[in-house]
């Protein structure tokens, strides 16, 4: 036992922590022991266009070409968005929709690679000296290797690097609390590669200008920041590595920056409205392998866990490998899970189709058992309010949950609806086992749904509008043609008549009477003569 | 030939001064409340509601003939907003509980029977239908409103509509709905 030092007795985090939260068993011990282990190059390898938050990339490559490791098989459209590289070289055999790894299992633009085994790299983006670098170079060579938020969230990390331009940044927060349960692959990137993240951290500090690094870290990793604290001091900007508690859901953004500097980011607002940024410990290791090396970002450290993976483990898997390789690689199942999870047990996302691929925002593939799932009898609400003390945005999940199933989603909405994190405590804490974020994922859903209705509406009444506007424009068009044309023949006759009049009066005096004259005379003749006769 | 002209555009002159004052004279306000009908429903004219183009039915519904639920395009959210104007304080709630949120659907050409004559793409009108002269024509999905003004004008019947194609974006869970004491009968009361 030590006792605590006076600096450490002034860190906020002794006093702030999150509101709410709960305290899941972390089972992290499956697979926090195992070292990350490179998985082999797979059959096929089905990597989606979309792995990212923003704009689906475009493909750059046909059927039947060859690529290399590393090239650019799928580029950003539009701000924000993400290059896709080829993760290792073969054929590509389709260019076409593949089951996305999401519950809905709806396809998704994919681009399918044979890989020939050769892993035979291409040519790479070239090196950079983060030291001489400037912030723009950095952050445009970060966009160049399609690095994504690695947390899970893939937000294009390129831009929130470029965050500099419109706020006043003073702290780069390193998010290593990975607190959902299960989930060890950044503990394990952390206690192996601290080097390598810290210099990937010590890159992006630059590239945005910070003025100190905080490197959160949860109590229950002693070993993770016993290695990265090795480094803190590496880096020309003031550094420390902060214990944070243990506690879910200690990695939200804005509740980690609450807890590392007491200040809550306003509903809505951005962590970097109050001058920090956090990135994941992941990403930083992303960042270090793109700029000292640059390699895009092909693969991803991948925990594969639950008592239902016969030898679970941390994995390198390269982007776009399928689950089912990927847990095979693990020894196979040992029994069919009860739910087949993508990312941890409180946010992932449950998925049936096991040729899914992995993705740049995978961290995790769990195959749960039974006796590890909750029970899901169904009982009423009991207004214990475990709920709402669980809620770390401090919402009351029962009210929610009530309002949206008699329909009311407006009212939902007025007590915050849209301030929820999905985060799963509720559910988690309730004692009934009301299925309550399931309920508010699908209201979310279908408030969305809509507000897009809502717009398509309005496009309609637009487009209604302008058909209608180009109708009457060409009928007023023809209109006018049709005035022009008739007026032109007016004219034209007009003038033909007056042409003839002319003639007419010019050629008459001479010769009117003779012509007329005789006529008459003759027609009288003829009558006379008809009389007569 | 002058005279002719002359006398036609005498006629005319005189006809229309006639329907002028006519128009004048007989005038009828419209209710304020079909220009307010008319502004909620779509404008399209797509004519799925059976009636001559959205005033048709504003006229009809402001008279009581035609329901609130009569414009299938707009969905639940204009007869909603309709019922509001039509029948306030009234019980709107009732009459579109058997509108229950219909899935949106949308045009889809089969292209092996398309033969590029561009009727549909003259009729669409959200000039939805992309499409020229032989060539297969196809729909811009979030432009479509699947009113079946296509479909009537299709030679070959290659257009159906159908549920519009889910993404993941516009994808999201079902609404659980617990069903309380699953077990109930093992807890003692
Ligand atoms: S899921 Fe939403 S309502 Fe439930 S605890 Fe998390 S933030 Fe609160
Ligand atoms: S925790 Fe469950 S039972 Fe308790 S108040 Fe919330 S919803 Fe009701």
């Amino acid at each position: 036992m030590t006792l605590p030092s006076i600096a450490s007795l002034l860190r906020p985090s002794q006093y702030f922590t999150v509101r709410g939260g709960v305290h899941p068993e972390t089972r992290k011990n499956l697979s926090s022991e195992s070292a990350i282990e490179d998985m082999p190059i797979p059959s096929l390898l089905r990597i989606p266009l979309q792995q990212h938050i923003g704009a689906e990339a475009e493909p750059m490559v046909k059927r039947d070409d060859h690529v290399l490791k590393g090239q650019l098989i799928g580029k950003a459209r539009g701000p924000v968005s993400a290059n896709i590289h080829a993760p290792t070289s073969g054929r590509v055999i389709a260019v076409g929709h593949f089951a996305a790894p999401h519950p809905s299992a709806l396809p998704v633009p994919t681009i399918t690679i044979r890989p020939d085994g050769e892993d035979t790299w291409g040519p790479r983006l070239p090196r950079l000296r983060p030291e001489n670098a400037t912030p723009e170079e950095i952050a445009a060579q970060v966009a160049e290797a399609g690095i994504v938020g690695m947390g899970g969230a893939t937000f294009p990390a390129a831009v929130k690097l470029n965050l500099r331009a419109r706020y006043d940044l003073h702290t780069l927060v390193i998010n290593g609390a990975e607190c959902e349960p299960y989930l060890t692959c950044d503990d394990r990137l952390m206690r192996e590669r601290a080097e390598d993240i810290y210099d990937g951290i010590g890159i992006m500090a630059r590239a945005l200008g910070v003025r100190q690094i905080v490197v959160a870290i949860e109590s229950n990793k002693p070993q993770a920041i016993a290695a990265m604290q090795q480094f803190d001091r590496a880096l020309g900007i003031p550094s420390r590595v902060q214990v944070v508690p243990t506690q879910y859901p200690m990695g939200s953004e804005k509740h980690l920056v609450k807890t590392i500097t007491g200040r809550e980011t306003p509903a809505r607002a951005l962590t970097a409205d109050l001058g920090v940024v956090v990135h994941n410990a992941g990403t930083a290791h992303a960042v270090h392998l793109a700029v000292r090396y640059g390699e895009p970002l092909i693969s991803r450290v991948v925990t594969v866990s639950g008592r239902g993976v016969k030898r679970p483990a941390n994995v390198r898997v390269l982007i776009g490998t399928p689950v089912a390789e990927v847990l095979e690689h693990c020894g196979g199942l040992v029994e069919d899970p009860d739910r087949l999870l993508l990312g941890g047990p409180m946010m992932g996302q449950p998925i049936q189709n096991r040729r899914v691929p992995v993705v740049k925002g995978t961290s995790g593939i769990l195959a749960l058992t039974a006796a590890e799932t909750p029970d899901r009898d169904t009982m009423p609400c009991i207004r214990c309010g475990r709920c709402a003390q669980g809620c770390p945005v401090g919402l009351t999940p029962f009210e929610l949950n009530a309002r949206i199933q008699s329909g009311d989603l407006e009212g939902a909405v007025k007590i915050g609806l849209l301030d929820c994190l999905t985060c799963g405590c509720c559910s988690f804490a309730c004692p009934s086992n009301i299925p309550l974020v399931q309920t508010i994922h699908y209201a979310k859903g279908k408030l969305a749904e809509e507000e897009g209705r809502r717009h398509q509406q309005e496009e309609a009444k637009r487009l209604a509008a302008a058909r209608k506007a180009r109708e009457e424009a060409a009928a007023e068009a023809k209109r006018q043609m049709m005035a022009k044309r008739k007026a032109e023949m007016a004219a034209k006759k007009k003038r033909e008549a007056e042409a003839a009049a002319r003639a007419a009066s010019a050629e008459t005096p001479p010769d009117q009477a003779p012509t007329s004259q005789p006529q008459t005379a003759q027609a009288e003749s003829t009558r006379d003569g008809g009389a007569t006769q | 030939m002058i005279e002719a002209a002359a006398s036609m555009s005498a006629l005319g002159l005189g006809l229309g001064l006639l329907l002028g004052v006519a128009a004048r004279r007989f005038h009828v306000e419209t209710p304020p409340i079909i220009d307010e009908i008319d502004g909620i429903l779509p404008g399209t004219n797509c004519g799925a509601c059976g009636y001559p183009g959205c005033r048709g039915l504003a006229e009809a519904m402001a008279e009581g003939t035609a329901p609130v639920t009569a414009c299938t395009p707009g969905g639940r959210d204009v007869a909603l907003q309709l019922a509001e104007i039509v029948d306030p304080g009234g019980d709107g709630d009732a009459a579109l509980s058997d509108m229950a949120d219909e899935e949106p659907h949308v045009a889809f050409i089969f292209e092996d029977h398309c033969t590029g004559c561009m009727k549909c793409f003259k009729r669409c009108p959200t000039d939805a239908i992309i499409g020229a002269n032989k060539q297969i024509h196809t729909v811009i999905v979030d432009a479509c409103i699947g009113c079946d003004a296509c479909v009537e004008v299709c030679p070959t019947e290659a257009i159906v509509i159908r549920a519009k194609p889910r993404t993941l974006k516009s994808w999201y869970w079902e609404k659980p709905q617990p069903k309380f004491g699953a077990g109930a009968e093992e807890y003692p009361a």
